[in-house]
């Protein structure tokens, strides 16, 4: 593994983002959709609390709808045009260029949310909150987006059609989210073995993801979280090894 | 002549498509081997195999002694490729995608610089050079994509159909290209323009329905043609029969034709050889005075559907 080559590729996957308004468009609709949900859906000045659980505990819905929009072109962009020929003769392996790749979408991702301090400034202006837990609630929905990201990346990896890696990744996102939910788990809680009911619920990124919003980070979460990274990446890695030429 | 490229008996099948079935072929320094077939021969699908980018059925691929299954980050380093449609990446500039590929390629600081600027020189898009690649014509697309093969001096060029959709001027300034740097590399070139046989190659392999029918020099490929070493000849005030039961009669000729459209016969040799001189004397000890007189060069394209249509040749 050449730790250059990711960083050439994750380089240049970065400033494509921002070669086209896209980039531009997603950071001003993820942060509108942040202060919307933690203002009217989180009731942030409602709750009378100086912290911004409002806004991280929604995130799961928002990575959804946006992370799949971010992660779409990853692969299938590459694949349309064909320049995956030249990415794939160039002396770099599958899983540099898969980790390239996957690192530049979470980058961006990452400064997606950087971008949302001003809420960060207002809590702090407005009361006393436990910066600590700001800071691990932070780390915590990266890593999370990360998990969506690399399903993402993944699906990105199957089609050459941005669209259908889109609703495909947004559809399993769902389920990745709603295998913690509340109507699922009582659907499943009244028949099904306890177990059954536990590994569903385990699955789940919001199982994992409530502790952190409240800036718990369980080594538990974390390692959930990674190993789903690392296994969808695995995954987009063979995908890409054996669709390429299609 | 070192040997740079090795392939052994390499096989491609898509389901029951025998894409390519068993080739073999090798090529050294120095060598720039056209690669002729009809559209779908096995061509790129042989040339994605040696670059790596698909792997066999079976059979092998060496580039420079590295095997291309055991060893492809090796292989890939030491050839420069153009895919066909020259592929790139639409929405950056020839510079930032140049630097891209020099960073890959391993290049570092004033070595990168110097690199991307003569691969831009050589490429002749050194005007274009901060302009999106997806705004760019199809000629200059085609020499970013040239551009990025050659960046880092590779041993070894793969290049499919690199003057394919040019026009005449940008044809002749690849190949111009392509000539300067044959000397020290070992070249493959797909194309089916049979005119780049000489402007070109030093030699030729043709592939058809995934098998090589030929492999030569570009003189042998046209000596196959029935016209190779044929001879167009008129003579003034003589009668035409006449004439033609004269050219039956010498004994170095196979066969005569009258020439469509115009005076005169074309005269084809026996087995091959040059008749010119001979035929020119015989007519001038007879006291006619030669109106025309040319030898033929064999005709490509003749030849090119012969050994890739054989069935169709017979009507």
């Amino acid at each position: 593994m050449n730790m250059q080559n990711i960083w050439f590729i994750m380089k240049r996957e970065f400033n494509g983002y921002f070669a086209t308004p896209v980039a531009y468009v997603f950071i001003i609709i993820f942060l509108l959709l942040t202060g919307f949900s933690t203002f009217y859906v989180g009731n942030f000045f409602e709750r009378g609390e100086a912290d911004l659980y409002p806004f991280f505990s929604l995130h799961p819905w928002l990575y959804i709808l946006l992370i799949p929009a971010i992660s779409m072109r990853l692969w299938a962009e590459e694949r349309k045009s064909g320049s995956v020929e030249l990415l794939m003769t160039l002396p770099v392996s599958v899983f540099e260029a898969v980790l390239g790749k996957f690192m530049a979408a979470w980058a961006f991702t990452g400064l997606a949310l950087l971008l949302n301090f001003p809420l960060w400034i207002t809590v702090n202006y407005l009361g006393n909150p436990d910066n600590g837990v700001i800071i691990a609630s932070f780390l915590g929905s990266l890593l999370m987006a990360g998990g969506f990201l690399a399903i993402g990346s993944c699906i990105s990896a199957i089609t050459k059609n941005q669209v259908i890696a889109f609703v495909i990744s947004l559809v399993i996102s769902l389920i990745f989210v709603l295998s913690g939910f509340g109507i699922v788990i009582d659907f499943f809680a009244g028949w099904a073995p306890q177990t059954l009911v536990d590994t569903i619920s385990s699955f789940s990124f919001l199982t994992h993801f409530d502790a952190i919003s409240k800036g718990v980070i369980d080594l538990r979460d974390m390692f959930y979280f990674i190993s789903l990274i690392a296994i969808w990446l695995f995954a987009n890695a063979l995908i890409v090894n054996a669709r390429k030429a299609d | 002549m070192t040997t740079r490229i090795e392939i052994e008996d390499l096989a491609k099948h898509f389901g029951a498509i025998k894409a390519v079935d068993g080739v073999s072929f090798s090529v050294s320094k120095g060598e720039v081997l056209g690669f002729l077939g009809p559209n779908g021969a096995g061509k790129s699908t042989t040339m994605k195999m040696i670059t790596g980018f698909l792997s066999p059925t079976r059979g092998t691929v060496r580039v420079c002694g590295y095997d291309v299954l055991t060893d492809p980050i090796s292989v890939k380093a030491n050839l420069g490729y153009l895919p066909e449609g020259a592929p790139a990446y639409a929405d950056m500039t020839p510079d930032s995608f140049l630097h891209f590929i020099a960073e890959i390629r391993g290049l570092k600081g004033s070595d990168k610089k110097k690199a991307v600027a003569l691969a831009a020189e050589r490429a002749r898009i050194t005007t274009v050079m901060f302009q999106p690649i997806e705004t760019l014509s199809k000629g200059y697309k085609r020499r970013v994509g040239l551009a990025q093969a050659i960046l880092h001096n590779p041993p070894v060029l793969i290049l499919d159909e690199p003057t394919d959709g040019l026009d005449p001027n940008q044809k002749h300034e690849v190949r111009t290209l392509i000539n300067e740097m044959a000397e020290d590399k070992a070249i493959i070139i797909s194309t089916h323009i049979l005119e780049e046989v000489h402007a070109l190659c030093n030699r030729n392999v043709v592939i058809s329905s995934g098998k090589i029918k030929f492999d030569g020099s570009p003189q042998e490929l046209e000596s196959r043609s029935r016209y190779y070493n044929a001879v167009c000849v008129n003579v003034a005030n003589i009668e035409q029969q006449t004439f033609e039961s004269f050219l039956s009669s010498l004994e170095f000729v196979a066969s005569v034709e009258p020439l469509s459209g115009a005076e005169g016969f074309r005269v084809y040799p026996r087995d091959g050889q040059q008749i010119t001189a001979e035929l020119s004397e015989k007519i001038r000890a007879n006291g006619w005075d030669i109106d025309a007189l040319h030898a033929e060069a064999g005709r490509l394209d003749e030849v090119f559907r012969s050994i890739t249509m054989p069935n169709a040749e017979s009507k």
